[in-house]
C-alpha cells in the first residue's frame, strides 16, 4: 500500500489517519497553506504551520486547529510528520511524511526563489514527491524578484508623469503582501481593496510586521486615491467598483502576464509576471534537489511536467487533484490563468 | 530596434486609440528617418519577404534551448504566436547593448535573402544574441509575417499627420501603392513629388459603415443612388502611362493574379483609376453586353481558390473566370475626380464601361426605386441575385479617404442562421492564447453529427471564459492540440453564404460564418440537421 493515496477526498495518508489539504469534510486535515483551494472547510481537526493559524481562521472561522513550526516532528498514528517552508505565501508549507523508512514530500504550492517574506524553500530529500506544476512549461522563466519590483516602481512613476493612479491586481492573500515589499518605498499611500484589508488586519494582529494601508471606504474622498496606489483583488478588475479611481492605470500581477495574449486578453495596461509559483527551471530544480525515485505531478501542466521528467529519467505520473480550482463552486466562469493563480 | 520594441510594447497593452496614437507620435518623433520609414511600410502592410520560413526559426531556437520538439510545440500552442514563444524560449542573451537599429535589421534580411541558409542561420543567431526579450519578439514577428498588433493604417497615419503638419487624407494617399522601404527617403515619401511621379499608385478607399437606423432616417429616397452590395475582393484598376495595375483593398498589387483585366490595357484611356468589385462571374451569352451585368455572380468560395495561388492556372481561369463590376471612377483623363460629386462621376463611369464595351469590365448596375418600403421590397432578392443587400450613397456625395459616416452607408440582409453543436475545440492566438476560443460546430444527421463549419467570433470574452471552462472539464480526446469536446453547447452559428464544396465532409463551405449567440434554451437534440443545411444549399448555394 502506497504511503499516499490518491482519493476523492484528496491526498489520504491511510497509516497516518490523515489527509493533506482534503477537498471535502475528513477527521484530520494537515494544511500546507491557507488559500482556498487547499484549505477547505469541513475537517475536524486541522494542522498547519503556526503563521498559517491566523489566515485559516479569518477563511473558515474558529475550529480544531493545531500548529506547528517549520521542522517540528510530531508523530500521527506512527507516522512522523514535519512541515517545511514552501516559500509560496506567508504560512506556506510542504508536508514531510516518513514511515518504516520511507519519506515522501507533498509540496503544496511553492516557489523557489526568497520572496523575504514567505520563507525560503527548502529541497526536502525524500523517495516520493508530489509537485504541483502551475507554471510546468518552459516559457515560464521568471525575472528576479528586484528586477520586477523595480519595473513596477518605474510604473508607478510613469503614471504619476501621466497624472494617472496605479492600480495594481493582485491576491489578497500573498500577491498583495509581497507587494507591499516594494511599494512603500516610493512614499505614497497605499490604499487597499477590504478583502487584502481583511487579509492585513489578520496577519498584523497574529504577529506579522507589514507595511501601513489604508482600506478603501465609500467615504474615502476620491482626491484622495489622484496619483497614489490602490491593491485590489481580480474581482475588482472591470467592476463599477473601479471608477472611483478614474483616471488610472491596471496593472495586473501573476505569472500568467508572461504572455502577451494574456495581458491584452485581460485588458491591463501593464502586466508583471511576479509569481507565487515555481517557473520550469525552479520545477526542475526542486525535483532534483529532493533526490526523488518518483514524482507525483498535480496541478497545473501536469501531463507535459510529467512526460519531461519521464523522458529525463524520472518515474514521474499525472494525479488529477481539485487544487488549482478555487471558484469552482461559484457559477461564475472563470479562465485558467484565474483558476490557478488565485489559488495562491 | 530597442525603441521600436518599447512602441510594440506600449501598442500591444494600450488599449485607447487616443494612447496609441501618442505613442506612435512620439515615435516619429524620435526615431531615426530610415526606421520611421520601415515603420510605415510595416504599419501598412509591407514588408520584406521571409528570408527565413518559421521551421527554420523554430530549428534554430530549438538547438539553443534544447527541448524536444514535442515541449516546443506544447509551449507554442500555449502562447499561440511563434515569434513570442520563440522569445520566451531562447537561452538568455549575452550583451544587449549592442542591439542595431531596426531598418538594419530588416534591411541585413532582405540582402541575404537569396544566401546560404548557413549566412542566414548565423545572422540570426547573432541577432538574437544581442537581443532583450521584447526586441526578440517583434525580430521574430518581423521575419515570420503577420504583424498584427493592434494598430490601424489610419492610426498610423493620423499619428504622421500628428508629427508632419500634413493632413490625414493626403498622408493616406502618399503612403499608398507601391514604394520601396529600401529606397524610399522619410523627406519623399511624404512629399507631392512622390504621387505624381508613381503610377501605380491608388487611392485610398472610401468605406462605409453599416446602418444602424432605419433607412428612412436618410431622408429624401431620391437624394440617394442605390446599388447592390457585391460579395467580391474590393479593387481599384488603374491604367496610366500605357501601364495597367489592379489594386486590392489590402493594398496589395494584385495585378498579375487577374490575367482576365490584362486586356483592359488596350481598351482602358490613360489616366484611369476605376474602383469596383473584383468578381467570380461568368456570362451567360458569351458575347459582349454593353458592360451590363447579366446574372448573379459565382460563389465567392471559387475566387478563393484562385487568391492566394502564386501562379494561376488555366484550370482555374476556365472554372474561376472573373469580371470587375464597377461602381465608381476616381481619376479621369489624369485628373483626380474624387471631390466631384457622385452623380457626375456615376455619368462618366457610364460612359466609359459603355464605350469599352467588354465583358471583363461591367457596371454595378443602380437600382431606380422611388421610395424606401419599396427599396425594402427590392432589399429582400438580394440573396437570389448573389449579392449581399444594398449599398445606399448620397448623389451629391465626394470620395471620401477610410471608413466615414454620413454619405455611404451599407444596408445588408440578415445573415442566414443554423443552430449547431460545438464538437471540436482548440486554442486561440493574440489576446486569445492558452484560452479554447477556436470551436467546430456539427449538425445533425439522424443519429451522428456531422461537423460543418469552424468559428472564432461572435462571443464575448465573458461568454469565450465560459467556454473555455465547460471545454476544460468537458474534453473527451486529445488529437494535437485540438480537443473534441461532449456535445451539448448549441450555438446559433450566422454565414452570409452557403456553397457545394468536396473539401468538407458536410458537404457544404460557409461563408463569414460567426456565432451569433449562445443558445443556452437549447439542448443537442433541438440543432439543425444536415438536410436543412442541404436545403439551404439548393435554395441560396447555386
Amino acid at each position: 500500500m502506497a504511503l499516499i493515496e490518491f482519493t476523492d477526498r484528496g491526498l489520504c495518508c491511510k497509516a497516518g489517519g490523515f489527509y493533506i489539504d482534503p477537498w471535502k469534510g475528513v477527521d484530520k486535515a494537515v494544511i500546507t497553506h491557507a488559500h482556498s483551494d487547499h484549505a477547505r472547510w469541513g475537517s475536524k481537526y486541522y494542522l498547519c504551520h503556526d503563521q498559517c493559524k491566523a489566515l485559516l481562521q479569518m477563511r473558515l472561522g474558529q475550529n480544531n486547529y493545531h500548529t506547528v513550526q517549520w521542522e517540528e516532528k510530531i508523530s500521527m498514528n506512527g507516522v512522523e510528520v514535519s512541515l517545511h517552508p514552501a516559500g509560496h505565501m506567508i504560512g506556506s508549507s510542504q508536508i514531510r511524511i516518513e514511515f518504516k523508512g520511507e519519506v515522501w514530500v507533498v509540496s503544496g504550492d511553492y516557489k523557489i526563489e526568497d520572496d523575504g517574506l514567505s520563507g525560503k524553500f527548502e529541497p526536502v530529500r525524500c523517495d516520493t514527491f508530489i509537485t504541483e506544476s502551475t507554471f510546468g512549461l518552459p516559457i515560464y522563466n521568471w525575472k528576479p524578484q528586484h528586477e520586477i519590483f523595480q519595473n513596477i516602481k518605474d510604473w508607478v512613476c510613469r503614471n504619476r508623469e501621466l497624472g494617472k493612479t496605479s492600480v495594481f491586481i493582485a491576491y489578497s492573500l500573498g500577491k498583495a503582501q509581497r507587494l507591499l515589499q516594494c511599494l512603500p518605498e516610493l512614499n505614497l499611500p497605499i490604499y487597499v481593496h477590504g478583502a487584502i484589508w481583511n487579509a492585513h488586519q489578520a496577519l498584523t494582529t497574529s504577529g506579522i510586521q507589514l507595511p501601513d494601508v489604508r482600506r478603501i471606504d465609500y467615504d474615502t474622498p476620491k482626491a484622495a486615491y489622484i496619483n497614489n496606489i490602490i491593491i485590489a483583488p481580480p474581482g475588482a478588475e472591470g467592476s463599477s467598483w473601479m471608477k472611483r479611481f478614474f483616471p488610472y492605470a491596471v496593472g495586473i500581477c501573476s505569472g500568467w502576464m508572461q504572455v502577451r495574449g494574456t495581458v491584452r486578453r485581460r485588458n491591463a495596461d501593464a502586466g508583471f509576471a511576479l509569481s507565487d509559483h515555481a517557473d520550469w527551471k525552479g520545477l526542475l530544480q526542486a525535483v532534483k534537489e529532493t533526490g526523488a525515485r518518483r514524482v507525483f505531478v498535480t496541478h497545473g501542466y501536469q501531463a507535459i511536467f510529467s512526460r519531461y521528467l519521464r523522458e529525463t529519467g524520472i518515474e514521474a505520473a499525472e494525479v488529477k487533484t481539485e487544487y488549482g480550482n478555487e471558484e469552482e463552486e461559484n457559477s461564475a466562469p472563470i479562465s485558467q490563468e484565474q483558476e490557478s493563480d488565485n489559488a495562491k | 530596434m530597442r525603441l521600436f520594441a518599447d512602441l510594440v510594447t506600449q501598442l500591444g497593452t494600450s488599449t485607447k486609440t487616443n494612447e496609441k496614437l501618442g505613442a506612435l507620435s512620439e515615435y516619429f518623433s524620435t526615431a531615426n528617418d530610415k526606421d520611421k520609414v520601415w515603420v510605415i511600410a510595416i504599419f501598412s502592410g509591407r514588408r520584406p519577404k521571409r528570408a527565413v520560413n518559421s521551421t527554420q526559426l523554430w530549428t534554430w531556437c530549438n538547438e539553443l534551448a534544447k527541448l524536444p520538439d514535442w515541449l516546443f510545440e506544447e509551449c507554442y500552442h500555449a502562447v499561440g504566436d511563434l515569434g513570442e514563444t520563440i522569445a520566451l524560449l531562447l537561452p538568455e542573451a549575452s550583451n544587449t547593448d549592442a542591439s542595431n537599429p531596426l531598418h538594419y535589421y530588416l534591411e541585413t534580411l532582405i540582402s541575404i535573402e537569396k544566401q546560404d541558409e548557413s549566412v542566414r542561420k548565423e545572422f540570426i543567431l547573432r541577432s538574437w544574441q544581442t537581443m532583450t526579450q521584447a526586441e526578440r519578439f517583434v525580430f521574430n514577428k518581423l521575419i515570420t509575417g503577420n504583424f498584427r498588433i493592434g494598430v490601424s493604417q489610419s492610426t498610423m497615419v493620423n499619428a504622421l499627420a500628428r508629427t508632419s503638419k500634413l493632413d490625414a487624407s493626403v498622408i493616406a494617399h502618399r503612403i499608398s501603392g507601391n514604394w520601396d522601404p529600401v529606397a524610399t527617403a522619410f523627406s519623399d515619401l511624404l512629399s507631392e513629388h512622390a504621387v505624381t511621379t508613381d503610377d501605380s499608385k491608388p487611392y485610398p478607399f472610401y468605406l462605409a459603415y453599416a446602418i444602424e437606423d432605419e433607412v428612412s432616417t436618410l431622408g429624401e429616397p431620391h437624394e440617394w443612388q442605390a446599388e447592390w452590395k457585391w460579395d467580391g475582393i474590393r479593387g481599384q484598376i488603374i491604367k496610366r502611362n500605357h501601364q495597367l495595375f489592379v489594386w486590392s483593398r489590402g493594398e496589395e498589387l494584385m495585378t498579375e493574379k487577374f490575367p482576365e483585366f490584362h486586356v483592359l490595357k488596350n481598351h482602358l484611356p490613360n489616366g484611369v483609376v476605376l474602383d469596383g468589385e473584383i468578381i467570380p462571374y461568368r456570362s451567360t451569352s458569351g458575347s459582349p453586353s454593353g458592360g451590363r451585368v447579366e446574372g448573379p455572380p459565382l460563389p465567392f468560395a471559387l475566387l478563393q481558390t484562385r487568391i492566394g495561388r502564386k501562379n494561376v492556372t488555366k484550370k482555374q481561369l476556365t472554372e474561376a473566370p472573373i469580371t470587375f463590376f464597377a461602381y465608381d471612377l476616381l481619376e479621369y483623363d489624369g485628373h483626380d475626380i474624387r471631390e466631384t460629386l457622385l452623380v457626375e462621376r456615376r455619368t462618366l463611369l457610364e460612359n466609359l464601361v459603355d464605350k469599352i464595351n467588354h465583358p471583363a469590365l461591367l457596371l454595378s448596375p443602380v437600382i431606380s426605386f422611388s421610395t424606401w418600403p419599396e427599396l425594402a421590397t427590392t432589399r429582400q432578392q438580394s440573396r437570389n441575385l448573389g449579392s449581399e443587400g444594398i449599398m445606399l450613397k448620397r448623389k451629391d456625395s465626394i470620395y471620401q479617404v477610410g471608413r466615414k459616416r454620413g454619405d455611404w452607408w451599407k444596408w445588408k440582409i440578415d445573415p442566414l442562421v443554423i443552430d449547431a453543436v460545438m464538437i471540436y475545440a482548440q486554442k486561440g492566438h493574440g489576446r486569445r492564447s492558452n484560452l479554447y476560443t477556436d470551436y467546430t460546430f456539427a449538425v445533425k444527421d439522424g443519429d451522428k453529427l456531422v461537423g460543418f463549419t469552424k468559428a472564432y467570433s461572435g462571443l464575448t470574452d465573458k461568454e469565450f471564459s465560459q467556454v473555455d471552462n465547460f471545454v476544460k472539464r468537458n474534453s473527451l480526446e486529445k488529437f494535437g492540440p485540438v480537443r473534441t469536446v461532449k456535445p451539448e453547447l448549441v450555438f446559433e452559428i450566422a454565414f452570409e453564404g452557403i456553397a457545394a464544396s468536396n473539401r468538407h465532409k458536410s458537404g457544404v463551405a460557409l461563408r463569414f460564418p460567426r456565432i451569433n449567440r449562445w443558445r443556452k434554451d437549447k439542448t443537442v437534440d433541438e440543432i439543425n440537421t444536415l438536410d436543412d443545411l442541404k436545403k439551404m444549399l439548393e435554395l441560396y448555394g447555386k
